[in-house]
């Protein structure tokens, strides 16, 4: 069998016989939650809640403050406790926070105009996943009625769900894959019902060939084809995983829906199908938590809010801990603070003991072109690394800044230790900002 | 109290590290060291453990006392440098001459443009480049070879001196065998092609190794040797002037070197299409019978100017 993949890519360790044979299973509900109105990339949401407010599960208590924002509804059924600024772990600064203490079971306040969708028309699909909050789940939470609502004169002729799930540690797509295939099929069918494309491509790494035969099987007789692709970091990244698959090759700074595809996450489609056919808003989430220093790995659907800790905790955590990270260790973040919330986003938390984080001081660059090889970009990473450092914004956006998709293979496989994307990072932010002074 | 420490992604990396890569190459040149040792004797052996231990011992005294960097520990390139300083030399190099070559590479050609990954131009190359210019006697002239001691100037000598007949090395009793086992004189380890692909086979195997600079290179040079000897069979064929002298080595060693060579397969082509060329133009043309250092010294400089001019394509980049 022939399987489809990108140029460049790395192969870390992949280690996600810790959780994948896991059952995913309910976390007990938190008796407090803390929700960001940032929950997602763009403008925050805007607090429609007062202190003290009784609210139900799934009541909306942030609006979208913008045309890339989102709804943010309460996890949990309970009292607004507080409403405060706290620190964001990926914006790296405080924003508005909504605290809930739970008083109860939840008391569901559903969408209006759930049910089927064979009746509904695109538009209306489409509000109901805007009203449900629902953001990209793979980790980068754009808005997903945003991705759904190509501009006039784009034409989208081909759908593909994301099941790669490349990140090391990480198994919540796989079990869900395995567990939650009748929901993500009628996702994928509401999905197409709103796009109008006839082509869906799902694409799954081959160490995961058990639920590719799953899917297969589930998915007989309609027309999605399950598409092994080869088992290499980042296979699941938007632009390489539709060169995988279609042959398509985005053009540099610009969409998928330039070359006519949309991508949804697994639990994007999973997330979609409870929004629309059970009137659930997007409030928790699957996700896995696991790493050496956990000693009980496992999948779990969390609430949203959810301090790290109580999950962590569940899976016994190890006191030598290094590192908490959202996300796996290729693109996760590194959180500070034990009790950081779970987000829409957070795939996965994964504890690492110091022998897997192994800090080492960088050495000079031997300029081995281990990060040119590997960079599924095409990019420099040595020569960026270097002119961000000297502060020549200009020409790293020229040789190709802005295109760095941060996932981490050029750091990852570098012998001298070097720091590329921290430096690429910050390059960006800086060079945003710079620009934004001189307009 | 769990106090959690951060970092930034990625938060794994390889095992990798630079000490790795220099230990491989140390590896990869025992094969030579043993074709040294063999058809040269002890004093070959001597030489190349003097340049691996005198190397470290030489940049561990530059990165303390003069560079006074005081958490400097040993990472394995100087020795590489100096292994492949005395595969450089012939064996009628005094150690002090060879150590002074060393130290030229080191100080001069290494650490003067900044230290490891800052260099131009191949330290070891320099080194070479520089004793050949300054104890002549040394660097060229006869070479005992064992195991019957016979005297033997390099083929490329006897070539060069015969004004280019190739003939003259054929009537010396050398055959394709002798080239390709070492059994010639030359340089410690440039003579036994055998040797230096054992260890480049390793180099491959290991990931350690930009491929297109020595496919590049020989390729090159196997095509203008064969258009030579289209024109002129005096000139040699194409096998003759790919096994004898340093090339062998410079393309599988030295012009290999990380540092010194370009960051992409394209860059590395034209570096190994450059240097293939020069070199034979060189033992043509030029003053010297053999050109490989030459070569790759001059395509060393050219290497920002390569790198400039074919950065990778940007993936999404359109096609002009």
């Amino acid at each position: 069998m022939k399987l489809l993949t990108f140029k460049g890519g790395v192969h870390p360790p992949e280690k996600k016989e810790l959780a994948k044979d896991k059952q995913i299973q309910r976390l007990d509900l938190p008796d407090t939650v803390y929700v960001y109105m940032a929950n997602h990339a763009g403008a925050p949401a805007k607090v429609v809640v007062e202190k003290e407010q009784e609210v139900k599960t799934g009541q909306v208590i942030g609006e979208p403050a913008g045309f890339i924002s989102a709804y943010v509804h309460s996890p949990v059924t309970g009292k607004v406790v507080d409403i405060k600024k706290m620190l964001h772990p990926i914006i790296g600064k405080p924003v508005d926070t909504v605290i809930i203490q739970r008083t109860g079971d939840d008391e569901w306040e559903l969408l209006e105009g759930h049910g089927s969708f064979e009746d509904k028309s695109p538009e209306e699909l489409v509000d109901l996943v805007k009203k449900a909050g629902i953001v990209g789940m793979g980790g980068a939470m754009f808005p997903t009625h945003v991705k759904l609502s190509p501009p006039p004169g784009k034409k989208v002729d081909t759908l593909v769900i994301n099941g790669a799930e490349c990140e090391p540690y990480l198994t919540i797509d796989y079990r869900t894959m395995l567990e939650r295939a009748d929901e993500l099929l009628l996702g994928i069918k509401i999905l197409k019902k709103i796009l109008g494309v006839q082509r869906v491509f799902v694409g799954v790494e081959n160490n995961k060939m058990d639920a590719i035969k799953h899917l297969q099987k589930v998915f007989s007789g309609e027309p999605i084809e399950v598409v092994p692709l080869k088992t290499k970091y980042p296979q699941g990244s938007e632009k390489q995983l539709i060169y995988a698959i279609t042959g398509r090759t985005v053009p540099r700074g610009g969409l998928p829906l330039d070359v006519g595809v949309v991508v949804q996450n697994v639990g994007t489609a999973v997330a979609i199908k409870e929004a629309v056919i059970d009137g659930k808003p997007l409030v928790e989430r699957g996700l896995t938590v696991t790493g050496e220093a956990v000693k009980n790995p496992g999948n779990y659907i969390v609430r949203i809010g959810t301090p790290a800790k109580l999950v962590l905790d569940k899976a016994g955590l190890d006191e030598s801990v290094d590192r908490v990270l959202f996300g796996g260790p290729m693109m996760g973040i590194a959180i500070r603070d034990i009790n950081t919330p779970v987000m829409k986003g957070t795939s996965g938390i994964t504890a690492l003991l110091p022998e897997q984080t192994q800090i080492k001081m960088p050495k000079p660059c031997i300029r081995c072109a281990k990060c040119v090889d590997v960079c599924p970009m095409n990019l420099q990473p040595y020569l960026l690394y270097h002119l961000v450092l000297k502060k020549r914004y200009d020409e790293a956006v020229d040789i190709g800044l802005m295109d760095c998709i941060e996932c981490g293979s050029c750091s990852f496989i570098c012998p001298s230790k070097i720091e590329h994307v921290r430096q690429i990072k910050l390059g960006k932010t800086v060079y945003k900002a710079l620009r934004g002074a001189k307009k | 109290m769990i106090r959690l420490k951060t970092g930034n992604s990625p938060h794994v990396r390889t095992q990798d590290t630079v000490r790795a890569v220099m230990i491989d190459v140390l590896i990869a040149l025992i094969p030579a060291t043993i074709a040294a040792t063999v058809f040269f004797g002890w004093y070959a052996l001597f030489l190349i453990v003097l340049g691996a231990v005198a190397g470290e011992l030489i940049e561990f005294l530059i990165m303390r006392v003069i560079r006074k960097k005081k958490d400097f520990v040993w990472d394995g390139s100087a020795a590489v440098t100096g292994v492949l300083l005395a595969m450089n030399v012939g064996l009628g190099t005094p150690w002090w001459v060879f150590l002074i070559g060393l130290f030229f590479a080191l100080v001069v050609a290494k650490h003067a443009f900044g230290g490891l990954g800052q260099n131009i131009f191949n330290p070891a190359l320099s080194g070479r480049v520089f004793l050949l210019i300054s104890f002549p006697s040394y660097m060229t002239g006869k070479v005992f070879l064992l195991p019957d001691a016979t005297t033997s100037a390099t083929p490329l000598t006897m070539f060069g001196d015969s004004g280019h007949n190739i003939k003259a090395v054929w009537d010396s009793g050398i055959t394709y065998w002798d080239l390709f086992i070492g059994h010639v004189g030359g340089t410690l380890g440039e003579t036994s092609a055998l040797a230096l692909l054992i260890g480049f086979a390793y180099l491959v195997w290991r990931k350690r190794i930009k491929l297109m600079v020595p496919i590049s290179y020989i390729i090159t040079t196997f095509v203008f040797a064969l258009i030579g000897w289209a024109i002129n069979p005096r000139l040699g064929d194409p096998l003759f002037h790919i096994l004898s002298g340093g090339l062998m080595l410079g393309a599988l060693f030295m012009a290999t070197d990380m540092v010194t060579s370009p960051m992409t397969p394209k860059g590395q082509f034209i570096f190994g299409l450059g240097a293939g060329a020069l070199t034979y133009i060189i033992r043509l043309f030029g003053a010297y019978p053999e050109g490989v250092s030459f070569s790759i010294l001059i395509m060393n400089a050219l290497v920002p100017l390569i790198d400039k001019y074919t950065q990778p394509r940007i993936f999404g980049e359109v096609k002009e």
